[in-house]
């Protein structure tokens, strides 16, 4: 394998860390703040469930990329234009029914992408899915679990879930993007194949709005951008919260 | 972090190994039974505790009331006959 094509290897499993980072600081944020201790917990493992599967990722592209950068470098010393995560995962957390929205459309997605990687030609990548495919098939029922309970609860609930659907849909565009960088990944392997995450995403959603009464919204505006450092206004407000104690105190460790 | 009253509380019980019979471990609030088990799962498992879980209505136990501890626990105290203590149990048992 040629230096080039190693380095593009590294901007894939560099793209999933950065998704896997950043949810699992938004989940974190739910600590001590969810609607029930049961949830507050459930959360939180799931964070750092994200957050293990981040380290190894980060791990990998350090190796991939031949810096040798630490997980730490990743995590707090890059800014936000160079962050490459989606922009679903960065979306503020709202109230619970956002944050089951979010995790039913995202976990769906990374479940597909992990089935997928299981069979990656990079036996790390390989090894990392193998694990963090248990992981996530939790996490998919969990928001799965959810996402009934309040699509089909009370008419409160039944709102709030309509709203927030309709309100992150249209990032859900951005995870079956399909630019070049995509196709190479794609040919080499390394990456999973946009349309097939697609056709194990969909249906998995379709179905749990289904039972859950509620109804899937039309695409309005695809916002894109993610992928090459461009996020919203939100994502800044996280990172700094996330960065600052790293950057106000260089190299602590505790 | 509001303590939701609404929603039902539930008994756990988990089984830490094969051949051991499930323990009480501990209550919870849940919506229903299917996240009971996985609200358990997060909050009693999360340490590698367990290979099996129930979970029981609080309100399908029936308990023993404080009031009749001396007519139901002791006529057992001086009956010593009726513990096992004639048998030597062999040293690789170790669950009996």
């Amino acid at each position: 394998m040629t230096v080039v094509a190693t380095d593009v290897a590294a901007v894939s499993t560099l793209r999933m860390a950065d998704d896997c980072l950043v949810l699992s600081h938004r989940l974190a944020q739910w600590s001590s703040r969810a609607p029930s201790l049961e949830d507050d917990v459930a959360l939180t493992n799931i964070a750092l469930d994200e957050l293990g599967q981040a380290r190894a990722l980060y791990a990998r592209t350090a190796e991939l990329d031949g810096t040798g950068r630490s997980e730490d470098d990743y995590a707090f010393l890059r800014d936000e234009r160079q962050f490459v995560n989606c922009l679903l995962v960065e979306q503020e957390n709202g109230d619970f029914a956002t944050t089951v929205v979010r995790q039913l459309l995202f976990t769906t997605y990374q479940h597909a992408q992990w089935r997928a990687l299981v069979a990656s030609p990079d036996e790390q990548v390989a090894a990392i899915a193998a694990k963090a495919i248990k992981e996530a098939t939790y996490h998919r029922d969990h928001a799965a679990d959810w996402t009934l309970r309040l699509g089909d609860g009370t008419d409160e609930s039944h709102r709030r879930m309509e709203a927030a659907l309709a309100a992150l849909w249209p990032y859900t565009a951005e995870l079956f993007e399909a630019d070049d960088l995509t196709a190479d990944l794609v040919a080499m392997g390394v990456a999973a194949d946009p349309a097939v995450l697609r056709g194990d995403w969909e249906p998995f959603v379709d179905r749990v709005l289904r039972e859950a009464t509620l109804t899937r919204p039309e695409i309005t505006w695809v916002p894109i951008g993610g992928r090459r450092g461009l996020h919203t206004e939100c994502f800044g407000y996280m990172l700094a919260e996330m960065q600052h104690l790293h950057r106000s105190h260089p190299g602590v460790a505790w | 972090m509001s303590n939701d009253a609404r929603l039902p509380l539930w008994e756990v019980f988990v089984r830490s190994r094969r051949g051991l019979s499930h323990n009480h471990v501990g209550s919870l609030h849940a919506a229903d039974a299917e996240m009971a088990l996985r609200n358990a799962r997060d909050v009693f498992t999360r340490r590698m505790e367990g290979i099996s879980i129930w979970v029981v209505p609080s309100t399908a136990i029936t308990a023993s009331s404080p009031d009749e501890k001396d007519a139901f626990f002791d006529p057992a105290g001086d009956k010593a006959y009726r513990h096992p203590t004639f048998y030597t149990i062999p040293k690789d048992v170790q669950q009996l």
